[in-house]
């Protein structure tokens, strides 16, 4: 493989990761305020507040992975998107200094502060909204080059039926990993009452996303045809998706093989997700950066990726020790300790 | 309604978001520290006095953590969409450290959510302990990666640039750069006084409000014991990061001393104003001063600022930064070390009111000082971006909307202030050290408490 598949594919594994592991806390904020509003909140919000605890900076530190990792692999990036995303990116920021500083703040105080649950279920449902504007650009259309440097046209974003398929993608996604998983946690913790709750959840929201799944694959072939054509030829990665849905959905249903079924929900997202990025290639954002064009020297290519080889000796076992306490632990998880 | 170019706006929004940033951060690399020298003192006195002192502290810590995480996240970003073109060329050969850094958070983030939540999970204390040493090595890593990006923008070196194209990069010459050693020696040495600084002043201000109960008087000890050992440790880099910009930077040394001719035997000019033909009035000189603060020798010369460029030049009010910076530097060494004489003379009451005073201001000095240093060093800079290859404006963004961000940050900063402190009110207000130490060591409280 070369430098720059390398690079790539890392950066796309950990995109991957931020994608299930913030779905989880954001939907987990959004659910809190639904269960709120309904008066349902005695049943699940503990749960809740038991996993996200411990792991929300973690969550954090995979998406400033991927975006620090993505600017040193791909220096061009930081100049297109960079000068192009000033405003959904400062917009992204300051959702998720809200969502991060607030949740921090509550912690130690009480659950019971309706403006904070309502900003804690808001910022949930707009930061994948804001941050899912960078996928979107990157089909090209939306940006253009003059004298003065890039700019991004406003007008064709917000007119564009691709972009606003790919927000309701992003937003119904969160909620039924989201709601998959806390299924899950609460079989884990024994919880029947809570378990009932998101069970319904997750039912619910599995129709959503895969009819925005289909449509925003409609909207691509308007927006961008070879891009489309690409993810044609890649149609048996997409039908293995589809599969792993249905599986996790029918486990589901039938109430049994919590684990399995997220299992299956974290491998349709997985393999959905590498079909899109490698139907995505050559281009990193088309038509101005390339896979080969775009990376960075050679020298810089082969020491970033010595110390991502290096770094995940410290990483995995330290996950793994971080997981095995809070998620494993079935002592934790029923609220033992 | 911004009469003000995007790369004005562009400066002026970077230094609110590092100038915020920086103030947590710094708590962020110095606190980790602190908590683990108490926890380690509790653990070996057998004294849950210490213990305590580590656990509150570690609350505390949990809110400035998550503001340093956010505000971290948004200079992250921010580099990129404030500074595309810079990023662009500066992307190619620093970002090796950029990188490492995330490795530095994923450890401490780690590490810091198993911390927090195990307190009691342990049989041995020690374990929970030696838990604590992850953290303060993800942190203070964390520091030493950021502040060798810094050190290159000062001393860029480890590339060629031809025309527009970069070539010939070497990572580790970049990160390796001259100014990496001291600046990093300094700005973690200044991190851990300043942290150290903050919780003295928390201890002083009970003390002061007459709740002298010996868990105030222990915390009060261990802090001041540790502003004294740092402060001298920040003096020590301080004076090696002069001695540094002498050799590779001296057009800051020389703004930042108001030294205009290249001279032998140099003096130093401590605060003073200049007049309008730039002469310095009002000012205290020390004779030879400044030879020997920047080499070491009082006959050494000093180049001046004759010897630069006028385009560039750095703004001369940089002095008065680096001047309130080196003055709180010495007011701290003074005052730590006076409640340590206080406390060995045993006639002599360290706890008097006018000392506690002193060691009160101790914590908004030094965080009052990190902002100064950073002023001095990053304005002495100007007009570069990256020193001899990019300035300022050629890196800014062309946006037109920048001017908006900044109030839309500003607002942030505001919400994220108010949050903050209202946080930590709840978390100390509603529980002081008192209830605490009779809930969780009842046989403590009954046998100790009292003046
Ligand atoms: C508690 C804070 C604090 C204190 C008491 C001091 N400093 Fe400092 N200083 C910093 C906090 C700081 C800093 C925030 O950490 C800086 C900003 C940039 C950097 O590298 O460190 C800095 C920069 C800085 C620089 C510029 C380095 C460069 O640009 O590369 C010099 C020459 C000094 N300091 C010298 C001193 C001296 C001689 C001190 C006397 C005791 C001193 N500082 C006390
Ligand atoms: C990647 C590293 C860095 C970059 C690219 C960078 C860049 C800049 C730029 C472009 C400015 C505005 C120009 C100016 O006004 O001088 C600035 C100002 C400033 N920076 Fe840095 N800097 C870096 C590291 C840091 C760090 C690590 C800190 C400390 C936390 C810091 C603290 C400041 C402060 C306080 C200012 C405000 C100075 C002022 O304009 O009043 N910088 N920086
Ligand atoms: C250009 C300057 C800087 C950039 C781009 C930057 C970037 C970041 C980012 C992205 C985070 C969030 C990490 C997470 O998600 O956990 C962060 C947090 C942190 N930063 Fe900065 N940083 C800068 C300056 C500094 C400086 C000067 C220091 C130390 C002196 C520092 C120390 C820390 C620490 C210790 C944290 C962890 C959070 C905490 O403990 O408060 N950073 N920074």
């Amino acid at each position: 493989m070369s430098y720059e598949l390398v690079g790539i594919s890392v950066l796309w594994l950990f995109l991957y990761g931020y994608l299930i592991v913030a779905s989880i806390d954001f939907g987990a904020g959004f659910f809190a305020y639904f269960a709120k509003v309904t008066k349902k909140d005695h049943i699940i919000n503990k749960l809740i507040s038991r996993y996200l605890s411990p792991v929300w900076e973690v969550t954090n530190v995979f998406f400033v992975f991927f975006f620090v990792g993505l600017i040193g692999f791909f220096p061009d990036m930081a100049y297109y998107f960079g000068q192009s995303l000033l405003i959904p990116g400062s917009i992204a920021i300051v959702l998720l200094a809200i969502r991060g500083s607030f949740y921090a703040f509550e912690n130690y105080g009480s659950k019971e502060n309706h403006l904070y649950m309502f900003l804690y279920g808001a910022t949930g449902l707009l930061i994948p909204a804001a941050l899912s504007t960078a996928l979107t650009i990157s089909e090209g259309g939306y940006i253009k080059e003059t004298e003065n440097g890039v700019q991004l046209m406003y007008g064709e974003l917000f007119s564009s039926p691709y972009s606003w398929s790919v927000v309701f993608l992003a937003i119904v996604s969160v909620l039924y990993i989201s709601s998959m998983f806390l299924a899950y946690y609460a079989k884990r913790a024994g919880d029947e009452p809570a378990l009932d709750l998101v069970r319904k959840y997750a039912l619910f929201w599995s129709s959503p996303t895969i009819i925005a799944s289909l449509t925003t694959f409609i909207a691509l072939s308007q927006q961008n045809p070879e891009h489309f054509q690409r993810a044609i030829d890649l149609w048996w990665v997409f039908g293995i998706s589809v599969a792993f849905f249905m599986a996790a959905v029918f486990l589901i249903y039938q109430g049994k093989y919590y684990g399995w079924a997220f299992i299956a929900v974290m491998l349709q997202f997985f393999v959905a997700f590498f079909g899109y990025g490698a139907s995505h290639l050559p281009y990193l954002l088309y038509p101005y950066v390339t896979l080969s064009g775009g990376v960075t020297s050679e020298s810089m290519a082969v020491a970033l990726i010595v110390v991502f080889i290096a770094g995940l000796f410290l990483l995995i076992p330290s996950l793994v020790m971080l997981m095995r306490m809070f998620l494993f632990d079935a002592d934790y998880v029923k609220g033992k300790k | 309604m911004f009469d003000l170019d995007s790369a004005t706006l562009s400066r002026m929004l970077t230094a609110l978001t590092l100038g915020y940033h920086a103030i947590f951060a710094t708590l962020g690399v110095g606190i980790p520290v602190m908590i683990s020298i108490a926890e380690f003192i509790g653990i070996k006195k057998k004294d849950p006095h210490y213990t305590l002192l580590a656990r509150r502290w570690t609350r505390g810590f949990t809110i400035t953590v998550a503001v340093g995480v956010v505000t971290g996240t948004a200079i992250g970003l921010q580099l990129s969409l404030l500074w595309p073109s810079f990023m662009q060329l500066a992307g190619k050969v620093i970002a090796l450290p950029l990188f490492m850094e995330t490795f530095a958070f994923f450890f401490e983030a780690i590490f810091l959510g198993i911390y927090l939540y195990t307190w009691d999970r342990f049989k041995n204390p020690m374990y929970h302990w030696l838990l604590s040493i992850p953290v303060v090595i993800g942190s203070t890593l964390s520091a030493f990666f950021i502040t060798s990006v810094n050190g290159f923008l000062n001393t860029p070196q480890g590339f060629e640039l031809e025309g527009d194209t970069v070539t010939s990069i070497q990572p580790l010459a970049a990160m390796f750069n001259p100014a990496t050693p001291t600046k990093v020696f300094h700005v973690v040495s200044t991190s851990y006084l300043t942290a150290a600084a903050v919780l003295a002043t928390i201890a002083a201000i009970y003390l002061l409000k007459k709740k002298n109960t010996l868990y105030h008087m222990k915390a009060l000890k261990v802090t001041v014991v540790s502003v004294f050992i740092f402060a001298i440790a920040t003096a020590i880099a301080g004076d090696l990061s002069a001695k540094f910009l002498a050799k590779e930077q001296p057009e800051k040394l020389a703004a930042g001393e108001w030294h205009f001719e290249t001279e032998e035997g140099a003096d130093l000019v401590v605060f003073g104003t200049l007049n309008e033909n730039q002469e310095v009035e009002n000012a205290i000189r020390i004779p030879n001063g400044l030879s020997f603060l920047a080499y070491g020798d009082f006959n050494a010369e000093v180049t001046g600022l004759d010897q630069i460029p006028d385009d560039e030049e750095p703004p001369l009010w940089i002095h008065y930064m680096f001047d309130l910076m080196v003055t709180i530097g010495f007011f701290t060494l003074g005052v730590s070390l006076m409640y340590l004489v206080f406390w060995k003379v045993k006639k002599w009451n360290e706890y008097h009111p006018l000392l506690l005073w002193g060691i009160a201001s101790l914590g908004p000095l030094s965080m009052a000082a990190v902002e100064f240093g950073w002023v001095f060093a990053e304005l002495g800079r100007q007009p570069w971006i990256l020193r001899g290859f990019m300035t300022v404006s050629e890196g800014a963004t062309t946006s037109p909307y920048v001017g908006w961000m900044l109030i839309l940050f500003i607002g942030l900063y505001i919400v994220l202030s108010i949050g903050c402190v209202i946080a930590l009110r709840k978390i100390f207000k509603g529980n002081p050290a008192e209830h605490e130490l009779e809930h969780r060591y009842p046989e403590v409280a009954a046998t100790k408490e009292g003046n």
